[in-house]
């Protein structure tokens, strides 16, 4: 059902006011059955299987199911996610297993500084056809204007 | 029904969407912005993970290289290229018809953006000496599984946490009601509390993305979602931008992807940097076969590298031949890459799957279910349903300014001012997918466009200080208005055994699937072969106005499918633009992508111009218009 939840993993995120997967899910599916304190996806064929979810729990709670119209049983994609790489275990059908990991950032969380080394914005020229961060990410080239 | 608050929300600029775009919009915007002009983005879902690079891409496919930091790509002399190329394959793949200013444009500043994403901390695949891997020709090869909350996180350090509203999905732009054609503000709602968001505005950037499901897919019940662009992109952009009188442009030049068929898987890895090639089901390479039917659309059908249409409508023919299913040669190309460079096996085999794992991981899991090696056996492949969208091989969008010193003299009277990326309503800028005529962006292009569109709406707001938005309408019958589905659904529900079928409404999940047989179809869907005509498409755009009348009368029981309404809504008016444009162009321009049964042929004497819609705001009457080609580059 594209993603889904195991009862047995899933805590409900505990006391927190929503679920990290409530929190993350670009399409707004999952939800947390507080009774039960267990989440689930409310609208399996909506979901696009960004794995967002599954990245993101913090108890490994969440997988994928291959959607039904289309795909056999029988197969898992599950990735590990750290901070500057993620690790992901393909389980074919057959039973073959493959596990690949890529390298996902060079700089640590949370330290993009956007205008650090950048002069401050001087409004005179906001009428220009140049961004804040130009020359400078053109590597100084001067802006392109078409050959005539 | 609940109590709704109102939140008002008083701000200069305010950005609409969260994608590349709109991240884009936000780091440029607050450099000029300072901190004597507000600037707030406002985004239906969490900024880390939203928009059509939610998932993650393997490449970055717009990166010109001017200043030397990319290596050729396979069968290139250089990875270095310059913006006037990039327009002539841009005008080359969408057959003749860009607007060459808003290309051009694009091309000189992407570069700007691609480099802050590396130093920010996205992974670029490098050569031995260190240059950037290219995919083919404009493409880079990275490792994406982080690329959006890279450029999420850039966008909320710049802009403040306290300036981002996520998980409000604003619904409708508000016009000045003392300023004509000028915006003043937006109306949307919370998708989890109970609360009404009312927006003042100097200047908005509307740019939340393409059109998603408004054609039937080819996978219609759990699978559904798998669409190739994202199910949360709803034509938002188009619709209230239409909704407001701003002119669309192109809407007609949707796009079909050809893709890994059900998993939507993409193919551009294995087409130009493993160099694989695609056949038939008797082993015939279409591309090649299929040549002289192309001589018809010279000069594009003649000129490399084939256009994106023309490369479907090869495979298209041969499918409609019975020559189906069609396959992607990946044992051959594996096999081959191997024979001439064994020591490859182990970084081959990672790099293919990272393509998936990195951007479409329902693919990895459909081939892991079907026990797909792919150096051992070939895999299917299909042209999906259709999409409307700007960034990529579709151009639809608003007719926009472009820089000064770019836009054609004949398009300036359009746009009083000259802001970049402004429409034609003051004060209303778009980026990405939301500006027409101007593909082939992508992540990186529309990243530089937010930006650009971002530098210019902050001048015009500079430029109109005195201006005190007032937006046309009240606070509680725009309240009303949005919040109308819950309460049709609570004073009906009751009415029968079952809330799901009643005669008094109909709920978004019915609604979108009417749509969806309405535009396959009649207005060339997958079950019609991508064909339509001037009975079909006028006898659809009938269908879509009773629907249009049934949509005072969507349903919904909660938030989330007030979304879902609301979503199905602005679908509706997109695909209704879209079907205006379809019936207005008379010829068979991106085959491929659609045919005119009435009009087979392409007509480059009298169509090689742009075609143009607008609403009227005051009466919601459609126009149709145009504008001429003026080329800026030979």
């Amino acid at each position: 059902m594209p993603s889904f939840v195991i009862v047995e993993k899933c805590d409900g995120c505990q006391s927190a006011p929503r679920t990290a997967c409530q929190y993350i899910c670009p399409n707004d599916l999952m939800v947390l059955d507080r009774e039960k304190m267990k989440a689930y996806n409310q609208e399996p064929e909506m979901c696009w299987e960004c794995y967002s979810c599954v990245k993101i729990c913090p108890q490994q709670a969440i997988e994928v199911r291959g959607y039904a119209d289309f795909v056999p049983l029988g197969a898992s994609v599950y990735p590990m996610r750290g901070t500057d790489s993620v690790m992901w275990t393909v389980k074919f059908r057959n039973g073959l297993i493959k596990r690949f990991k890529f390298p996902i950032r060079t700089t640590p969380e949370g330290s993009i500084d956007v205008y650090a080394g950048f002069p401050p914005a001087d409004r005179s020229k906001i009428g220009d056809n140049t961004l804040f961060s130009e020359p400078d990410t053109l590597d100084g080239l001067e802006l392109a204007t078409p050959k005539k | 029904m609940a109590d709704f608050e109102v939140v008002e929300v008083n701000t200069d600029l305010l950005i609409v969407g969260g994608g590349m775009a709109a991240c884009g919009a936000a780091v440029e915007a607050k450099y000029w912005a300072g901190d004597d002009i507000k600037v707030t983005l406002v985004d239906k879902a969490a900024l880390e993970r939203s928009g059509a690079v939610a998932q993650g891409l393997s490449a970055i496919n717009t990166y010109i290289g001017m200043s030397g930091r990319a290596a050729p790509a396979v069968g290139d002399e250089t990875g270095q290229h310059s913006p006037e190329k990039f327009v002539h394959y841009v005008r080359q793949d969408l057959m003749g018809i860009v607007r060459e200013d808003l290309v051009y444009d694009v091309a000189r500043h992407v570069d700007s953006s691609v480099h802050l994403f590396e130093k920010w901390g996205l992974p670029i695949w490098k050569t031995e000496d260190g240059k950037y891997v290219r995919e083919g020709t404009w493409q880079i090869m990275i490792n994406g599984e982080s690329y959006k909350c890279i450029i999420a996180e850039a966008a909320k350090n710049a802009l403040g946490e306290e300036n981002i509203i996520e998980r409000v999905f604003v619904v409708k732009l508000l016009l000045d009601e003392k300023v004509p054609n000028r915006i003043a503000g937006a109306v949307g709602f919370s998708v989890r509390e109970n609360k009404f968001y009312y927006f003042k505005a100097k200047a908005i950037i509307c740019a939340c993305g393409g059109a998603v499901h408004i054609f039937r897919p080819r996978s219609t019940g759990e699978g559904y979602g798998r669409a190739w662009y994202p199910p949360w992109n709803a034509g938002s952009t188009y619709s209230m931008m239409l909704e407001v009188g701003a002119p669309m442009v192109n809407m007609e030049c949707r796009f079909v992807p050809a893709r890994y068929k059900d998993g939507y898987g993409p193919v551009g890895a294995w087409f130009l940097l493993f160099k694989a090639y695609a056949t038939n089901a008797f082993d015939e390479n279409y591309i090649v076969t299929r040549k002289p039917d192309l001589e018809k659309y010279a000069p594009y059908g003649t000129t490399k590298p084939c256009p994106t249409c023309l490369r479907n409508h090869t495979m298209m023919l041969d499918m409609f031949e019975g020559k189906f299913p069609i396959f992607m040669r990946t044992e051959a190309a594996m096999q081959k890459i191997l024979s001439e460079n064994p020591k490859r096996a182990k970084h081959l085999e990672a790099e293919a799957w990272e393509d998936f794992l990195d951007m479409t991981v329902s693919q990895a899991v459909l081939w892991a279910a079907e026990n797909v090696e792919p150096d051992k056996v070939k895999s299917e492949i299909m042209p999906s349903e259709p999409y409307l969208m700007g960034s990529h091989s579709g151009a639809n969008g608003a007719w926009c300014c472009g820089p000064d010193d770019l836009m054609p003299e004949e398009y300036k009277a359009d746009f009083p001012g000259g802001y970049n990326r402004m429409t034609t309503v003051e004060g209303l800028f778009t980026a990405g997918d939301g500006v027409g005529a101007s593909a082939h962006k992508f992540s990186s292009g529309s990243h530089a466009e937010g930006r650009l569109a971002a530098k210019a709406a902050i001048k015009y707001i500079l430029d109109h200080k005195d201006f005190e938005p007032s937006p046309r309408g009240s606070v509680e019958e725009l309240k009303a208005q949005v919040y109308k589905p819950l309460k049709t659904f609570e004073e009906n529900k009751d009415y029968t055994s079952d809330p799901n079928v009643n005669p008094n409404y109909i709920r978004p999940k019915g609604f979108v699937f009417r749509l969806n047989k309405i535009m396959d179809e009649y207005a060339g869907g997958i079950g019609w072969q991508y064909t339509t005509s001037e009975p079909a498409l006028l006898r659809g755009l009938e269908k879509l106005q009773v629907l249009k009348e049934d949509a005072d009368k969507l349903a919904a029981e909660t938030l989330h499918e007030l979304m879902r309404a609301w979503e199905n809504y602005h679908r509706l008016l997109t695909a209704e633009c879209h079907m205006r444009h379809l019936l207005y162009r008379k010829e068979t321009r991106w085959p491929g992508y659609y045919y005119r049964s009435d009009y087979p042929d392409m007509d480059e004497q009298n169509w090689r111009k742009f075609v143009l819609s607008k609403i009227n705001p005051e009466t919601g009457e459609w126009e149709m218009f145009e504008r001429p080609y003026i080329p800026l580059i030979d």
